[in-house]
């Protein structure tokens, strides 16, 4: 089920990364291990509860030369950012390489969803997308990793043994497969080397 | 045939998809955020077991009561009482005492959905002393939802997330004064609707029906492309009086728009926009 299908050549135009419980450590980790300069655009859902300040993308772009912000409806996605879904809103890519937010029914009990930003980011940018699912305690972001590979984008999943929770990558593993599965060294060095 | 064509073709489809709905029932969601529409399309198409979008189209050009379905999937009506307490909070600070000044108010919410939204401001209204001489307008392109705006009936499951809401924003009173509960539903107290008219209004095909001191316009202007928000954000320039008002969602903003200069910002935060006394 898991195939080890060789780096992928072209550095991809954006990363999606979606997480869950356990989620605010590792994406600690992953920016304080990105290298300087990292240039690739970065859309990060993170499951967060509904009334939440804007802590996390504060403590966020204290890791890193990355600057990492919370998502505003429009944005165009830019080299050298980071952007964050909001609380309570699902986070899309239009085809134009912009962001759109909207307050949509939840999707796999989450808002922000991880799908939601794997299925629309995947159809904006196609092979061109990589995607990067980590720990968390439920399902959302296995069929958004699905059509990502579908649409021939390259899937990495934190390998689940070495996940603080291992649900998430788990159904990502068992509905779309993986092109990689590390633990988050693994991931961290993976990023660094695209260019 | 490999995805990314398939991508494509569906692309050409939504355009198409889009034209037919306009053209034969006036419906205008061509400039709506692509990607949300792709979105509600395809989960219909695949709920409904279509082939593909054309199927659809076809679907809705020769069968009216089809369409009452799509309006649904594509108008979001998602909402709440207090949705966000402290823009509440920063109306009651910031708003409240310029709308003092006035001898009458017209307010006037755009896209109010099921008026939950519409009944949280008309208490902060009638808490403030002002809903008595208030003029508020209350307007969604969607009839279900207008409906049930008018009937003012909610579910009483939620209404223990509505008072910490409440609370939250300022309110000042016991929040149960404000409505009658039933066995799982509450209504809401009839003396808050009697300056509220809600009606049906577009604001893609629509125009100016009034001048207003004051514009309510949350979490419908993400749901356009920015050129669509930006004729929109003229209308609500060309229906404000010099010195009103304008709200937008959370996460919504004046920035992109052409018409930002229009206004000075009275809560960056809470997006709170005045237009100029100028011009
Ligand atoms: C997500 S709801 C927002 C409700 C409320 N303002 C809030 O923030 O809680 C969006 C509303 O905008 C309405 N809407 C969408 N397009 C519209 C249009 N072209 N004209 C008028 N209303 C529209 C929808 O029917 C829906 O009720």
């Amino acid at each position: 089920m898991i195939e080890q299908k060789s780096f992928p050549i072209y550095k991809p135009l954006a990363i999606v990364i979606g997480t869950s419980a356990g989620g605010v450590e590792a994406l600690t980790k992953i920016f304080i291990g990105l290298r300087a300069g990292f240039s690739i655009p970065i859309l990060v859902v993170q499951h967060i509860s509904p009334s939440s300040d804007s802590y996390l993308p504060k403590h966020l772009n204290r890791l890193t030369t990355v600057s990492v912000n919370e998502a505003i409806d429009k944005t165009s996605i830019e080299e050298f950012n980071a952007y964050l879904a909001p609380p309570n809103y699902h986070m899309l890519v239009e085809e134009d390489r912009t962001i759109s937010l909207t307050v949509d029914e939840k999707v796999s009990y989450a808002r922000p969803s991880i799908d939601v930003l794997f299925e629309t980011a995947s159809r904006a940018y196609g092979r061109n997308l990589l995607g990067v699912i980590m720990t968390g305690a439920n399902a959302d972001g296995a069929s958004g990793s699905k059509l990502l590979r579908e649409m021939g984008g390259f899937l990495v999943v934190q390998d689940p043994k070495s996940a603080h929770i291992s649900t998430m990558p788990e159904a990502a593993l068992q509905l779309a497969g993986a092109d990689y599965v590390t633990n988050l060294e693994g991931i961290i060095e993976f990023l660094n080397q695209l260019k | 045939m490999i995805n990314e064509e398939i991508n494509e073709i569906q692309n050409i489809e939504i355009r198409l998809f889009l034209e037919a709905l306009f053209q034969r029932y006036d419906y205008d969601f061509r400039n709506y955020s692509q990607a949300h529409i792709k979105r509600r399309i395809l989960h219909r198409m695949n709920l409904n077991n279509f082939k593909n979008i054309s199927e659809m189209q076809h679907r809705i050009l020769y069968d009216p009561s089809f369409v009452q379905q799509i309006l649904l999937d594509l108008s979001i009506n998602v909402t709440e009482m207090y949705r966000d307490p402290s823009f509440y909070a920063a109306v009651r600070k910031e708003v409240i005492p310029i709308l003092k000044t006035y001898p009458f108010i017209k307010t006037w919410h755009a896209g109010c959905s099921t008026g939950e939204e519409v009944y949280s401001m008309a208490i902060l209204m009638r808490e403030e002393g002002l809903l008595n001489r208030s003029q508020i307008y209350a307007t969604d392109f969607n009839h279900k939802v207008l409906k049930i705006a008018k009937e003012g009936i909610y579910p009483i499951d939620q209404i223990k997330d509505y008072t910490t809401n409440y609370q939250k924003s300022g309110g000042k009173e016991s929040f149960s004064s404000y409505y009658d509960a039933n066995y799982n539903s509450v209504i809401i107290d009839s003396s808050l609707k009697k300056n509220i008219v809600f009606a049906d209004h577009n604001l893609v095909t629509d125009s100016v029906f009034a001048e207003v001191n004051l514009i309510i316009c949350r979490n419908v202007l993400i749901y356009f492309n920015r050129e669509l928000q930006d004729k929109v954000i003229k209308l609500f320039l060309d229906s404000l009086a010099p010195g009103g008002i304008l709200c937008l969602g959370s996460k919504e903003n004046l920035q992109y728009s052409t018409h930002f200069e229009m206004f000075s910002v009275i809560d960056a935060h809470e997006k709170i926009y005045r237009k100029e006394y100028r011009h």
